[in-house]
């Protein structure tokens, strides 16, 4: 049996109650995970300025370095994992099968996060917008234009409550450590795989393991480390996002609302955007807060929900190992008969159709003994009103909306990622006037295509360091 | 027979004579409290005549803790006790009416019978007490109170109001309840830097874990603060958090022994530390007053086998209180009598997993 201990500053712990890690499919043990507890992790975190302390040993460009390195090991490499050992394939089969999400799918997320690590220098390089490395592990020093600048990490760690069925979002969190921040994790309790892996592999390519924590455990320990850690991540839903709404030490994570916006100029040419509308609904199984669950437009909108519905309607579950196999499993109890019935509920609502049913030859529910599946859901809203209009859901499932363009930006709320396809000038101003479109994208570009070079939710050099003002000498007379 | 069978043996005679003996104070006309008088009507057996062993208590239908919710609590005043100067104490941190116990001298008497299982070199006699737990209208204040004085010692106690802890986590305002578990610890590091030389303590294992850690942050701790026997209770005391507080919280020259318990059972005694338990937490409860069996999940009359999973029945057999078979909101596997408490344990105690989800855990 393969069991995995709790990481204190890189030295294992094993502790008196254990977890079982099983496979959705069969109820099988596959792992025995260790369990911390909060009053542990609040211990631990009294030594947390070790780790910056040991990273500032090494220089941010050095740490890049070993993040190309470990971007090989985490790709390529059979790595310890616990008391046994793991090989890429063997990576992707047990995230499979404890995630439900299948494993070309968890091959394509293990390629991202080593595309975010092998290229480092450049990410920071963008988010950093060409600061010296050195003035970020000094506190201070001088751009090239000759002005001093300061920048003060907030926290010597970050703390990460990771989520337990999304193993895409790991790269949010990968350009902590080249920072010389040490990482604080929290597994999701059915996704240890990626922390754990990406920690051998820094391991192997030379970060001293007294830089990460690795806390598996039951909630107390999220509690703990959003506590104890000055600068913490979290991953939730919609009730997580507000809980921690204006709290300058979380960043949370929550649903994306991420839309497809096409405008008037664009709008009778649709069919040449079905490609790109099904990718950003459909890759990564519509798991992702980057996938679209919304697409509006002012006119041509009930044709485009049909041909929407004639290429994912009919669109099933197969095994997890079928490189064709396109669809994510619930594997949370309860789940996803809960969220089927909250959709018929909704679909209730005047001027809402459901336009999938007809070409899916079966319910959207697919229930079995012990998971479940959700079929691709494409629904019309006549208007912005019903409350479906602007939903998003752990599957393939987008809304198209009719909406006046002069509306539309008012209309849409909060949304993680804009894909509008425009070229109008005036409203491409207004669309990146919008603040309440976080990453915008003008342009053909699928919601799900991410450019690493960019920010994503909030600049996490903002997050970690704050620009302050620091002087050496007084001031010109003035 | 072996030594531990005789005791076996000779407590059973005893709970089956305790079990009888409270049945007749109980359903007596004269001695009778009005509710169980008024219950008995209802039952299709005689409780005077046919409860010849605690087995036969098994003809009760399974007591419902809702019936202690609302009043008048007076119907729960036993006959025989009539007159005599009545407390009563809510049960749990839930909002809603209530649900109350009348008790009269049973928190004392628990507590005296508990005093008995410490160890002295832990729990000197005649020092001072901290109550770090839940104020108001809670036993456990005032029977630990009763403990310290009982020991020859006072208890300083805290303002904590469980329902308030549990109101801002339902609202998910989990800054308001830190910040209240920071108020609750400010006021026991007042009282332990005052000079009360105060050596003993009850503490829930959250404000226990809060406590430590801010008297480290202070560059102290627990037994430099002059605390050297702590006994703290509640699921949330696992094996894991009882090797974390030998280890690391407290340090070696700190006792802590779990105990279990509610306002409707006494106090339910941890099995002495023992090495090669690996930390196993066991519970004993008070027999004969209290009785803890753990039962099948489907059958709430079947006792599971040793070292199975079962439902924790509780039953309470005092002058005071009558309960044939409460079933407690906790699960557990069922363990061997001990030489010390020759009769069944219970261990691993968490919540019932069928009402796990619902249950908001606050601050105690």
């Amino acid at each position: 049996m393969l069991e995995i201990p709790v990481i204190r500053w890189g030295r294992p712990y094993e502790s008196m109650e254990k977890q079982p890690v099983v496979h959705f499919e069969t109820g099988e043990t596959l792992a025995s995970m260790n369990q911390a507890n909060g009053g542990l992790i609040k211990m631990d975190m009294r030594k947390a300025s070790k780790a910056r302390d040991i990273l500032r040993q090494f220089s941010i460009e050095q740490l890049c370095e070993m993040c190309e390195k470990a971007a090989d090991f985490y790709l390529n490499a059979t790595l310890p994992l616990g008391n046994g050992t793991q090989t890429p394939q063997e990576f992707c089969e047990i995230q499979s099968a404890t995630t439900g999400l299948p494993q070309h799918m968890c091959a394509a997320n293990m390629r991202k996060n080593s595309y975010v690590l092998k290229h480092m220098k450049e990410v920071l390089e963008a988010l950093t917008r060409g600061l010296p490395f050195d003035v970020l592990s000094k506190g201070y020093g001088m751009e090239s234009r000759g002005i001093t600048v300061s920048y003060q990490a907030q926290t010597p760690v970050m703390g990460m409550v990771l989520p337990s069925n999304s193993p895409g979002v790991h790269t949010l969190w990968m350009p902590v450590l080249p920072l010389q921040v040490g990482l604080v994790l929290k597994p999701g309790s059915q996704e240890p795989w990626t922390p754990y892996r990406i920690y051998e592999a820094f391991a192997q390519a030379g970060v001293p393991r007294e830089v990460f924590c690795i806390y598996p455990g039951a909630h107390d320990c999220g509690a703990a480390v959003t506590e104890t850690c000055a600068r913490a991540m979290i991953f939730g839903g919609a009730s997580t996002v507000e809980r921690y709404h204006g709290d300058p030490r979380i960043q949370a994570h929550g649903p994306g609302f991420s839309k497809i916006l096409i405008g008037d100029d664009m709008v009778d040419d649709w069919e040449k955007y079905i490609d790109l509308m099904v990718d950003s609904i459909f890759v990564n199984s519509g798991r992702s807060c980057i996938n679209c669950s919304g697409i509006w437009a002012s006119r041509h909108t009930e044709a485009i929900a049909d041909a929407l519905a004639q290429r994912l309607g009919p669109v099933a579950p197969l095994p997890m190992s079928d490189p064709k196999s396109s669809l994510a499993a619930f594997t949370v109890p309860g789940a996803a008969k809960a969220i089927n019935a909250q959709i018929e509920e909704l679909l209730k609502a005047p001027g809402v159709t459901e336009v999938t049913a007809k070409y899916r030859n079966g319910d959207r529910h697919e229930p079995h003994e012990r998971y479940d599946f959700l079929r691709p859901t494409i629904v019309h809203c006549s208007s912005t009103e019903p409350a479906i209009a602007n939903t998003e859901y752990m599957f393939p499932f987008v809304s198209v909306v009719q909406c006046s363009q002069n509306e539309m930006i008012k209309k849409v709320g909060s949304t993680l990622v804009g894909s509008c396809l425009t070229r109008d000038p005036k409203w491409s101003q207004e669309l990146l006037d919008a603040t309440n479109i976080d990453r915008l994208n003008i342009g053909e570009v699928r919601t799900n295509q991410l450019h690493w070079m960019q920010p994503h939710e909030g600049n996490i050099i903002d997050f970690l360091f704050r620009a302050r003002a620091f002087q050496t000498s007084p001031p010109p007379t003035h | 027979m072996s030594d531990l069978s005789e005791k076996v043996s000779k407590a059973k005679t005893q709970l089956d004579a305790h079990t009888v003996e409270t049945v007749q104070w109980h359903f007596h006309p004269s001695t009778g409290s009005p509710f169980w008088l008024e219950k008995a009507k209802t039952y299709k057996f005689d409780p005077l005549t046919e409860v010849k062993c605690f087995d036969d208590l098994k003809k009760f239908p399974h007591f419902e803790d809702e019936w202690l919710r609302g009043g008048p609590i007076s119907r729960w005043i036993p006959k025989g006790l009539a007159g005599k100067p009545a407390y009563v104490f809510e049960t749990g941190g839930t909002t809603g009416i209530p649900k109350s116990r009348m008790v009269i001298e049973d928190h004392w008497i628990d507590y005296e019978n508990f005093s008995d299982t410490l160890p002295d070199e832990s729990f000197p006699r005649g020092s001072n007490w901290l109550m770090l737990g839940p104020s108001g209208p809670r036993r456990l204040r005032l029977a630990v109170e009763h403990l310290a004085q009982y020991r020859g010692g006072i208890c300083f106690c805290v303002d904590l109001d469980p329902r308030w802890v549990v109101k801002l986590l339902k609202k998910g305002d989990v800054a308001g309840a830190k910040a209240y578990a920071d108020h609750v610890i400010d006021q026991a590091i007042t009282v332990l830097s005052a000079g009360h030389d105060i050596k003993c303590a009850f503490a829930t294992p959250k404000l226990l874990e809060a406590l430590a850690l801010k008297l480290m942050d202070n560059g102290s701790s627990v037994e430099e603060a002059g605390i050297k026997g702590i006994f703290a209770g509640g699921t949330e005391f696992t094996p894991q958090w009882y090797r974390f507080c030998r280890e690391e919280l407290l340090g070696p020259n700190v006792y802590i022994t779990p105990t279990y318990g509610n306002t409707l059972m006494g106090l339910a005694c941890g099995k002495p530390f023992d090495p090669a338990d690996n930390f196993k937490i066991t519970y004993y409860a008070p027999q004969p007053r209290a009785v803890i069996e753990t039962v099948d999940f489907k059958d709430y009359d079947q006792v599971v086998g040793y070292g199975e999973t079962g439902r924790v029945k509780l039953y309470t057999m005092t002058k005071e209180l009558f309960i044939p078979g409460f079933m407690e909101r906790d699960e557990g596997e069922r363990e061997l009598p001990h030489d010390k408490y020759p009769w069944d344990g219970v261990s691993g105690t968490r919540p019932f997993h069928e009402i796990a989800a619902t249950t908001t855990v606050g601050v105690y």
